[in-house]
């Protein structure tokens, strides 16, 4: 039996009185696109924080590649092959676009990977070559997204976490958005993304847990689930 | 004409160590969102080696590194042991913090070395003066107009092109995601507090170079200035504290120069009412900080 690249268990994240996450357990295979969903404060992002070190876990455990990476602190994990691109896209604004993907670098020693990992994100996201030197503040929304996604790339992870990559994004950057996810996996990226966009998020992964009040409410097969037509209405809160 | 001209390189030396202390409470604010109210105390420390070192007969040109080091050396112990503790607490409890480090070593030098004033060894070309067409310049103030566009520009240069360097100023903008990255929070704060306490050896230097004395107290009233100055530029923002430190030296050097001398007795409310004045204008002050918040760890 191969063991999960990402294996949670019993993860519990409060903020004092408020129980965030409430003991959920999943596992991501290597190789596999998982979606977490749920509505709005579900505990997504606190569950992905909590892996990152981000937020403190209150119990539980997690672990990654075999390593238990419980409360590691989050300066840690891009050496271990994980990297979580956060809620919001949080770019550094007042540095250029050449210097965000630097830090995205920045403990990577070996200059020929430093190399190629710029060679990937210039390669996927060619408007990132063209505005390198450009203040990251003053790009659009969905450049600032490609940007985010790109800086969690330098370091070339084996699993990538993502905290809502389509938020705010017109429908065509979306599209491009979840494209990319795709593209990123069959280049041998494991990927974990939060996504209010049910559909299609569930069109690009294998397989998703849905959140709701901080446990897991139902999950399996994306296909699946997608067919199952009462998932909105009962675990989104409708729309 | 000659005064004015006169006066205005007092105010660019005395604006230029406002600008370095400011710039040292900046560094360490924008990246942990602590004003560091011990500053102070890091350049008495400073003053003090120059002291003994003048007392050992040790030469000013190995005293001034030693000075530096020992600053250094102070701001990152005093990261070490007394803010890693508050790191996480709020920004009253660190402030608190520091004015009890301030209080701590002040005790420590009037007990240990003395409450009195000592005075500092200083080189005899120091004292000199040079004459530049036609206008009579301390040696002084010119090694202190130097020394400050240089550490400026070491700094500028560091920020701008140094791996760690952008780092800290990626950590000063969000320091979470910084630490995503991979960034270290530990090296990062002890980094911002070695420039600062560079910073602060340096301001030290010029500050005791101008008065060739130093006493246990020495740091209170200049942090005091550079606290206004950084607040004056934007709380947080390194270019604002370079800003507010000059103009608070053009202010108080104009003031003290060309204000009637009925007056000069209003001088310090006069200065202080000008800042409240730009900042009534400008309530972010002169060049603020991208990130007002300072991102907790
Ligand atoms: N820093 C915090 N302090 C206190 N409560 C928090 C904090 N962060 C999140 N919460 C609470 O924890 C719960 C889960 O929040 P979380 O951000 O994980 O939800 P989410 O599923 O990511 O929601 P969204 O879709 O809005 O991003 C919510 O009730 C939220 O109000
Ligand atoms: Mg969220």
């Amino acid at each position: 039996m191969v063991q999960p690249l990402l294996e949670v268990r019993s993860l519990d994240v409060r903020y004092g009185a408020v129980q965030a996450v409430d003991g959920i357990n999943f596992e991501v295979e290597q190789g596999e696109i998982i979606a977490l969903l749920g509505a709005n404060g579900a505990g997504k992002s606190s569950t992905l924080n909590a892996i990152a070190g981000l937020v403190p876990t209150f119990g539980g455990e997690v672990q990654f590649d075999g390593q238990n990476i419980t409360n590691l602190r989050p300066e840690m994990l891009p050496g271990l092959g994980m990297t979580l691109s956060p809620e919001g896209r949080r770019v550094f604004g007042t540095l250029s676009v050449a210097e965000n993907l630097q830090m995205g670098a920045f403990g990577m020693k070996d200059p020929q990977e430093i190399a190629a990992a710029w060679d990937r994100v210039y390669t996927l996201f060619p408007i990132l070559a063209e505005r390198r030197d450009q203040f990251a503040g003053t790009l659009s929304g969905g450049q600032q997204q490609m940007l985010a996604v790109g800086r969690a790339l330098m370091s070339n992870p084996k699993m990538l976490l993502l905290d809502e990559p389509s938020l705010g994004l017109a429908p065509k950057i979306i599209e491009q958005i979840f494209e990319l996810i795709t593209t990123l996996n069959q280049q041998g990226v494991t990927i974990l993304v939060v996504e209010q966009n049910v559909s299609m998020a569930l069109e690009v992964a294998n397989r998703a847990y849905v959140l709701a009040n901080g446990q897991i409410a139902t999950s399996g097969d994306a296909k699946e689930l997608a067919a199952s037509n009462n998932l909105q209405n009962a675990y989104l809160g409708g729309a | 004409m000659e005064l004015f001209l006169q006066q205005t390189v007092n105010a660019f030396a005395l604006g230029g160590t406002y600008a370095l202390l400011a710039l040292g409470l900046a560094v360490v604010f924008s990246i942990m969102g602590l004003i560091n109210f011990a500053h102070g105390e890091l350049m008495t420390i400073a003053g003090y080696v120059l002291m003994y070192c003048g007392l050992a007969g040790i030469s000013f040109v190995f005293a001034v590194p030693l000075a530096l080091l020992a600053s250094t050396f102070a701001a990152v112990l005093m990261e070490r042991v007394a803010f890693r503790p508050v790191r996480n607490s709020s920004g009253a409890t660190m402030l608190v913090t520091s004015f009890a480090v301030a209080m701590i070593l002040q005790v420590i030098f009037q007990n240990f070395i003395s409450v009195r004033s000592q005075p500092v060894l200083l080189p005899e070309a120091l004292s000199g003066s040079i004459t530049i067409g036609g206008l009579v310049i301390g040696v002084n103030k010119l090694v202190a107009i130097i020394s400050t566009v240089i550490m400026l520009i070491f700094l500028d240069r560091f920020l701008s092109k140094q791996k760690y360097g952008i780092a800290m100023r990626a950590a000063a903008e969000d320091f979470a995601v910084a630490r995503l990255m991979g960034i270290r929070a530990n090296t990062v704060i002890a980094g911002a507090f070695a420039i600062s306490g560079l910073l602060a050896g340096v301001a030290a230097i010029l500050w005791v170079s101008q008065r060739a004395s130093v006493d246990p107290l020495m740091g209170f009233t200049p942090v005091l200035k550079a606290f206004i100055a950084a607040i004056l530029g934007g709380l947080g923002s390194l270019r604002g504290a370079v800003a507010g430190g000059f103009l608070l030296g053009f202010i108080e050097i104009y003031l003290a120069a060309f204000l009637p001398p009925a007056l000069q007795e209003f001088r310090d409310p006069i200065g202080l009412g000008l800042v409240v004045l730009v900042l009534l204008m400008r309530p972010n002050g002169l060049l603020p900080a991208a990130s007002l918040k300072a991102e907790k760890v």
